[in-house]
């Protein structure tokens, strides 16, 4: 029996694979095809204060193994969501991580103080870093200072705790970690979506009537691992692993960098059993290797 | 709706690039309803990434028919898949050609070309209700109305159209239509097929103030409802929605549809 627990300090996971958020709709979307009770913890989709249109379509286009998308963050607001639908998140039995969005800094306030009076939430996930709200990818989590001010506001604020969600937008994710960290974050998640963009030759128009989207999936995994371990080697709080992870396999290489947990976000589409899956080949990957707990291996990875 | 990771193969049919595929998968062939989809895996590796949406032909009580032509990537690594081996699918999706409690009557259903495929089990249902069918199948060419028999060997009663005068009326099905409306004007219209082919259909429905279903397509990340990736803009009030196509749809009443915006 392989002891696939995680602690993140702030919370207990029954194993480190959770949905991510954007990539799971609310959760319940899931479950004609996934026992949710079994995925570690589900964050979902970014929610603003109320509700929200999101981009024109066309909002994805399919690249080589991945996906930009530009949907723009529509979503049915904290009072519909609160009363229709985490009711239901509550009787599952799992981690329930609210994604947290704003258009200003006083709407991720909003949120966290709307948020905050409900129950059955374990944490925030603090979006700083949706690439397709603002021209050109603009969010706060492209600069340290703006990054630090929004967390300690929102820290300030919350009863819960806040992982902060960082973007892979930037020169260098160490500085943008620490200054989450400095700002009194919990844990960090990362990486959201890169900016990214494609074209129809024939009609020589961007593919996404956004202009540029957000790359996901396996294609970006790399670029992932490669920030996920720079980030966990410059903080100590809890670091998140996501992008692009579409196995056991890929999951256990962020544990190995220094991920304590991770976030399975478009391999859902593909997969709906994702996330349960992941953890089941992580544990055959630890019998097989005679680890008796996962924790085992976080950073664990030889220089 | 659920996942079966095993849908096999039993019959494969081909004819150019159009191709028919009979899967055995009893659980999602007894929920199926006419106008509903399903998202197939095209392939085990990342590219292309992503399920493929494809409307439900045929359903009967054990197994499901795909109708589909090559027309990217995706579908032509589907194409290759070979008797006898299994797909994993997704199903059924959407919402359907029918709300439920909609008294039918006399029931136009017009397609185009690979559009044709979700209207053959529309047919077959509302026969079986006593509804009046009439079905009109349009393609470029003769080579795109691979189904014509099929159709006529049901019993169903058919007109053809192909632009070229190959075979049929000659021009778009859209006027063979108009001019059996005028004949006999029908209580509901049922429309798939190109983009242009179906607003046209909308305007001649509004024209003759004939309610008509369309079923529209999208690109789709999921299938349903989680990615709001599909979304078409759909009137409400004044104004209109970003609705999605995969759970709101993929049918949508025709003077919903926001046409300029449904690119």
């Amino acid at each position: 029996m392989v002891d696939l627990s995680v602690d993140l300090g702030f919370l207990k996971l029954r194993n480190p694979v959770l949905a991510a958020s954007g990539a799971f709709g609310y959760g319940l979307e899931f479950s004609p095809f996934v026992d949710l009770s079994k995925i570690g913890g589900v964050v979902v989709k970014g929610l603003h204060f109320g509700p929200r249109e999101g981009n024109p379509p066309p909002r994805l286009v399919e690249t080589t193994g991945g996906l930009i998308n530009a949907i723009g963050l529509p979503g049915v607001g904290v009072e519909r969501f609160s009363k229709e639908i985490l009711p239901e998140l509550r009787k599952i039995g799992t981690a329930v991580l609210v994604n947290v969005c704003g258009t200003s800094d006083e709407e991720y306030i909003q949120v966290i103080e709307y948020l905050d009076r409900q129950e059955g939430i374990a944490a925030y996930e603090l979006n700083i870093s949706c690439p397709n709200v603002n021209r050109n990818g603009l969010c706060p989590a492209l600069d340290p200072e703006t990054t630090q001010a929004l967390v300690k506001q929102a820290k300030a604020k919350s009863r819960r705790p806040i992982i902060v969600k960082l973007s892979p937008n930037v020169t260098d994710i160490a500085e943008i970690a620490k200054a989450a960290e400095e700002a009194g974050a919990d844990g960090l998640s990362l990486i959201n979506t890169l900016l990214a963009m494609a074209v129809d030759i024939e009609t020589g128009r961007p593919k996404l009537a956004n202009i540029f989207g957000g790359l996901s999936g396996p294609a970006i995994k790399p670029i992932a691992l490669r920030m996920t371990y720079q980030a966990a080697a410059a903080v100590k709080i809890p670091v998140i692993g996501i992008g692009g992870i579409m196995s056991g396999a890929d999951a256990l290489e962020f544990l190995i960098v220094g991920a304590k947990a991770v976030q399975v976000g478009t391999a859902n589409f593909i997969d709906p059993a994702a996330t349960v899956r992941i953890a089941r080949e992580m544990e055959d990957f630890c019998r097989r290797k005679g680890i008796k707990k996962i924790t085992e291996l976080i950073q664990t990875v030889k220089r | 709706m659920r996942q079966d990771s095993a849908a096999k193969i039993i019959l494969k049919q081909s004819w150019g690039d159009y191709y028919l595929f009979r899967l055995e998968t009893p659980k999602i062939a007894a929920e199926a309803r006419p106008g509903q989809f399903l998202m197939v895996r095209v392939n085990d590796t990342p590219y292309p990434l992503l399920r493929r949406p494809f409307s439900i032909h045929a359903g009967e009580k054990k197994t499901l028919e795909l109708f589909f032509q090559v027309a990217g990537q995706g579908t032509a690594l589907l194409a290759q898949k070979r008797k006898g081996e299994t797909l994993d699918v997704i199903g059924p999706l959407g919402k359907g050609f029918i709300p439920d409690g909609e008294n039918l009557g006399t029931s136009y259903l017009i397609g185009g070309g690979r559009g044709i495929a979700p209207l053959y089990f529309l047919a077959r249902h509302l026969k079986r209700l006593g509804t009046e069918v009439k079905v009109f199948y349009g393609g470029k060419s003769l080579a795109d109305l691979p189904l014509k028999e099929k159709f006529k060997k049901v019993g169903l009663d058919i007109l053809f159209s192909t632009d070229d005068g190959s075979f049929g009326f000659r021009g778009f099905v859209t006027k063979l239509m108009e001019a059996e409306i005028k004949r006999k004007r029908p209580a509901l219209l049922f429309v798939c097929g190109p983009e242009r082919m179906m607003k046209k259909s909308a305007e001649i429905a509004a024209s003759h103030k004939i309610p008509a279903r369309i079923s529209l397509e999208s690109m789709m990340g999921c299938g349903f409802g989680a990615c709001w990736g599909c979304v078409k803009k759909i009137k409400k009030g004044d104004g209109g929605n970003w609705r999605k196509i995969c759970e709101d749809g993929p049918a949508f009443w025709a003077e919903e549809i926001i046409w300029d915006e449904a690119r």
